[in-house]
């Protein structure tokens, strides 16, 4: 199990995005992706053998490390990454739903079960709007849960076992730093993306209902 | 999810480019990639554990070792691979929308669709002309952008290309003027001056493809003016022999880079 399998799944849900939709699919591979396996992944790698303090006092690092990284930057990325890749799960769930529904009653219920109308453009909004939601959580749980995007270099900690305030300092800082920005910017333009996909849908549905209606007034 | 999918999905575009794109494709992989994974990573890999500082002032260290790098050179290079790289994917999904649209017309028996099954769509070279050219084209732009950025902020921020053995820091908490030492600098620096090389090796392609791509642009503008309807089947049967010989090149390429991969 690795980033490949999340890589096959996301391929898999292209076939039933929209042009915007693939055009994201594409912005969370290459840059997020990529970047985290690549690049990202290094620089924390050593984060807790590289967090030294200014005390000899056993326990005193392990207590503020603990008590400044609850969960460590990398970590939540990580889980950024599969929690907000989920919900193209419900389209594939819906498609596989359909076909499954077509073969127990024998018959072609749908024109075509992979085309995105009626319930499954319902499923497919659902997840969208599911996606953007949860890409706004993590930032905000990113920002409250280390007071901003800035990686200090220096933290002060005066927990026990540590017999007094304490300079407590953090590896590559800048470095973490540059990367976290790089974190927040796709997130952010997913979320444009995500967006912008959903008002084309739902105005390229309502005026196609709007139509509807409209020609069969006319008749 | 590594640089083999990257591979995996350029690739692709491998069959619809240029000669030139092509080389441009091999180089970025065997002398790019391959170098950061096989060797560059190893030698950046203790650079901060080896980076040492003649003073036993905790956080020290971790300070200087912050102001000199405040991103690593090896964190440098990826992001620049993978920024140079994205271009060709805007070449990638403006291929698959084409091949879609033909798909979508042969689906609908519609009359224009060239085509006699599914087979040959998906396995179509598309030429690059319309807007393929201009996605081509502007990926192409882009890519020089994203080079000569990279290069530059890489000057900008290490001062040089040279790595120095010996670095004086007065951060606070170092309490004066310490001596810190970079391992491996001699090392580092050769690596250095051969990325930055092949990267300019890469513009020069870049510049060199974008220039044929306009000639080729303009020569035909100048054609079609003229009296192109005379020769059409000459041309075209000149341009098949161009795009198979392409196709042999990409393919014996692509095997090289494949064996060296796996």
């Amino acid at each position: 199990m690795s980033w490949a399998f999340l890589r096959d799944l996301l391929s898999g849900v292209n076939k039933y995005s929209t042009g915007i939709g693939r055009i994201c699919v594409a912005v969370v591979f290459t840059f997020r992706l990529l970047v985290f396996v690549a690049a990202a992944e290094n620089i924390w790698k050593h984060e807790h053998d590289e967090f030294e303090c200014n005390i000899k006092q056993p326990g005193c690092e392990n207590v503020c490390f603990d008590h400044f990284f609850p969960v460590s930057h990398i970590r939540l990325w990580a889980l950024q990454l599969i929690i907000v890749s989920t919900p193209s799960l419900l389209v594939v769930f819906h498609v596989a739903y359909r076909e499954n529904r077509e073969k127990h009653h024998n018959q072609k219920l749908y024109k075509n079960p992979g085309k995105t109308d009626g319930g499954l453009l319902c499923t497919y909004l659902i997840s969208l709007i599911l996606k953007t939601g949860l890409e706004i959580v993590f930032l905000v749980l990113f920002y409250k849960l280390y007071n901003g995007f800035k990686v200090p270099h220096l933290v002060k900690c005066d927990i026990k076992p540590c017999p007094n305030t304490v300079d407590c300092y953090i590896s590559k800082p800048t470095e973490k730093m540059i990367f976290l920005y790089f974190l927040v910017a796709t997130s952010c333009l997913c979320i444009v993306l995500n967006l912008s996909e959903l008002s084309y849908l739902i105005f390229k549905y309502s005026i196609k209902c709007y139509l509807k209606r409209h020609v069969k007034k006319q008749q | 999810m590594d640089w083999g999918a990257l591979h995996t999905i350029l690739g692709g575009v491998n069959k619809h480019s240029t000669s030139i794109g092509k080389v441009w494709l091999t180089v970025l992989f065997i002398f790019r990639i391959m170098i950061l994974v096989v060797a560059a990573e190893r030698v950046w890999g203790d650079e901060q554990d080896d980076f040492v500082c003649n003073t036993l002032q905790p956080g020290c260290r971790n300070v200087c070792y912050d102001h000199f790098f405040p991103i690593s050179h090896i964190r440098l290079w990826a992001l620049q691979l993978i920024f140079v790289s994205t271009p060709a994917l805007l070449v990638a999904m403006h291929v698959a929308y084409r091949r879609h649209e033909k798909k979508r017309q042969f689906r609908t028996g519609d009359q224009k669709c060239e085509f006699k099954d599914i087979e040959e769509i998906r396995k179509q070279r598309f030429r690059i002309e319309g807007s393929l050219w201009w996605t081509y084209t502007s990926s192409i732009f882009f890519r020089l952008i994203f080079e000569a950025v990279f290069m530059y902020a890489f000057y900008f921020m290490y001062d040089g290309f040279r790595m120095p053995r010996l670095m004086k820091c007065n951060a606070w908490p170092c309490p004066n003027t310490v001596d810190c030492f970079v391992s491996r600098p001699t090392e580092k620096t050769v690596f250095t001056i051969f990325m930055i090389a092949v990267s300019s090796i890469c513009i020069l392609l870049n510049v060199a493809e974008l220039c044929y791509l306009l000639t080729k642009f303009f020569l035909r503008r100048s054609k079609k003016a003229g009296n192109s309807k005379q020769q059409p089947n000459h041309e075209n049967k000149e341009e098949t022999k161009q795009n198979e010989m392409n196709e042999l090149i990409s393919d014996s390429c692509q095997n090289t880079v494949i064996g060296f991969s796996s």
